[in-house]
């Protein structure tokens, strides 16, 4: 083992003020604006004045069923968007590592929607689902399967960006895959292949060994999950009614009204939601590491 | 028994083929044949080729309606992310060298700063309020702090992943030569960060371009549109108008399709792996 550098010559050749530029930006706008929501949230606030009311904005949003359906919805969105990310990725990319043709063309399709606008995106989709001439609706039709009205179904609708955000982000968490499947070593599927076939492979070597990717595929849809907005606004407007108002949705409808304190108390449940879950996922999940 | 081996390995391909077919390429087939229609043509939403090829002549429209908005909005954009990324880049980089290089305590309160900004949705009327404050709110240059702020976490994890391959020896080498730190870090490390580099560049100029969200709170304002609030105003201008919207849909999305055919390779084949280990 090689020694260390003595201290004073770490000192010199990577200087502490190498963080300053980044750091006082990341400081002036990120920190202290969410330190500042929290003051906020517990204000009557006008941008000019700020009357200070204690939590009566969280009792508001606590007391409000259309803001506690954005929270619920929030939640499920979140689980659905990252579960079906793992289940559909996962198998993709195990399909798009094996010895099938065109495996760059296939990878290529299937990303490029990820580096598409989620506004273009959400657009393209609305007409696409729409319920008598909608192509998705046609095709249906054709095959002689049920049609749905997939945004104006107030029970439906949630479901339909759910999907559409899954459609968008597949390819990410298919790269993501990738590469950790490509990681593992080659000895371990052979070994795999001699004592049982593609699917022991599949069960006893991708799928316990490919872990650290899946905990990244969670975690990222997972938290993109939980701040989405571009898709509901787009596709729904959080629409019919209050049927698919998700928590930012809500801060930007409560931020246009004015009721910036109220929108700001919902930023706080937000990062409250964000925290408590995310923090713990992380941890466990860093438990379980797996070093290859 | 080959041949049937043969047979079975095309038909998962084939079945593959139909399924992505269908399912990624149609959509942008519609994108594509709705925005060469007419405008009556284009309301049925029908998945057919137009009768009368209107692309030049929608695109046309498009760019000029409302006064050549639609240039405004392509110069704001690539202001936006142009100078996004360039501090994105340089700022992020500073820091993942000394942070890579320094196990401190300093370095890790910059690591878990650092994760609490992967992880923390942003606090969107406070930051209003600050840049009205500072004087610089509807500015493109306040906007583009804010990027920065928001995008920096990420490059700055990708960085330092990357930072553990480039050897201490060629920083200690140039020191003991007479380099200076800056020196150091700008002719050695900035040249060898080059694949994490366009890895950054890559994912984080597209989000910024495609961003919604950051120009729909901190920029409002006809004069500072920017690419993805065209959609928007289209929507509500236009009407019924689906031809325009989407030839508008396909003059924004040509950036992305050339960052993606320029860099096709890298993103498939695994630009995430510095990303996994975290």
């Amino acid at each position: 083992m090689r020694s260390l550098p003595r201290p004073q010559v770490v000192q010199q050749t990577y200087p502490h003020w190498f963080y300053l530029p980044a750091g006082l930006v990341f400081i002036v706008f990120f920190l202290v604006p969410t330190a500042l929501a929290f003051y906020f949230s517990l204000t009557r606030w006008s941008l000019f004045d700020a009357t200070f009311i204690g939590l009566d904005n969280y009792a508001t949003f606590l007391g409000d069923p259309q803001l506690m359906t954005g929270l619920r919805n929030t939640l499920i969105y979140a689980v659905m968007t990252s579960g079906l990310k793992v289940i559909i990725a996962l198998p993709l990319a195990v399909l798009l590592t094996s010895r099938i043709r065109l495996k760059g063309l296939f990878r290529g399709i299937i990303f490029f929607p990820v580096l598409v606008s989620t506004v273009a995106v959400g657009i393209t989709f609305s007409t696409l689902m729409q319920p008598s001439t909608g192509l998705i609706n046609t095709f249906l039709g054709y095959l002689g399967l049920p049609t749905l009205d997939w945004l104006g179904n107030p029970r439906l609708a949630l479901f339909s960006v759910a999907l559409v955000d899954v459609w968008k982000g597949i390819g990410l968490a298919m790269v993501i895959f990738i590469a950790g499947i490509l990681s593992i070593p080659v000895e371990y599927f052979e070994a795999a292949r001699l004592e049982g076939g593609t699917w022991v492979a599949f069960r006893h070597v991708i799928l316990p060994l490919s872990r650290n990717a899946t905990f990244t595929v969670i975690l990222l849809s997972f938290i993109g999950g939980l701040r989405t907005f571009d898709l509901i606004w787009t596709m729904t407007h959080g629409g019919p009614g209050f049927a698919s108002d998700v928590l930012t949705s809500v801060i930007y409808k409560e931020y246009q009204a004015g009721f910036y304190g109220l929108s700001t108390a919902g930023n706080v449940v937000l990062f409250i939601l964000v925290t408590i879950i995310v923090y713990p996922l992380l941890r466990f999940f860093n438990s379980l590491e797996l070093e290859l | 028994m080959r041949i049937w081996k043969l047979i079975k390995g095309l038909w998962v391909d084939i079945v593959a083929l139909i399924v992505a077919g269908i399912v990624f390429v149609v959509p942008f087939i519609f994108i594509f044949l709705t925005a060469a229609k007419t405008r009556g043509e284009a309301a049925l939403f029908q998945f057919s080729w137009p009768s009368q090829f209107q692309l030049l002549e929608n695109i046309r429209e498009v760019m000029a309606f409302g006064d050549n908005r639609m240039f405004l909005a392509l110069w704001n954009s690539t202001v936006l992310t142009v100078g996004s990324m360039t501090l994105i880049v340089l700022f992020s980089a500073l820091v993942a060298f000394v942070l890579q290089r320094r196990q401190d305590r300093v370095a890790s309160v910059v690591s878990s700063i650092m994760l609490a900004g992967l992880i923390i949705p942003p606090a969107v009327v406070p930051t209003i309020f600050l840049l009205q404050w500072l004087g610089i709110y509807k500015t493109l240059f306040g906007l583009i702090m804010v990027e920065v702020a928001y995008t920096m976490p990420f490059a700055i994890l990708i960085f330092r992943a990357f930072m553990a391959s480039i050897p201490r020896e060629l920083d200690e080498a140039a020191i003991i030569d007479g380099a200076s730190p800056l020196r150091v870090f700008s002719s050695i490390i900035l040249p060898l960060l080059k694949p994490a580099i366009i890895t950054v560049i890559v994912t984080s100029s597209v989000g910024i371009y495609n961003d919604f969200t950051g120009p729909l709170y901190f920029l409002p304002g006809s004069e500072n549109v920017t690419v993805q609030l065209t959609l928007f105003s289209f929507m509500s201008q236009f009407g019924s108008q689906w031809n325009l919207l989407f030839a508008n849909v396909l003059v924004i999305t040509v950036l992305p399709l050339i960052m993606f055919m320029f860099f096709q390779r890298q993103i498939v084949s695994g630009m995430t792996a510095g990303a996994i280990k975290g």
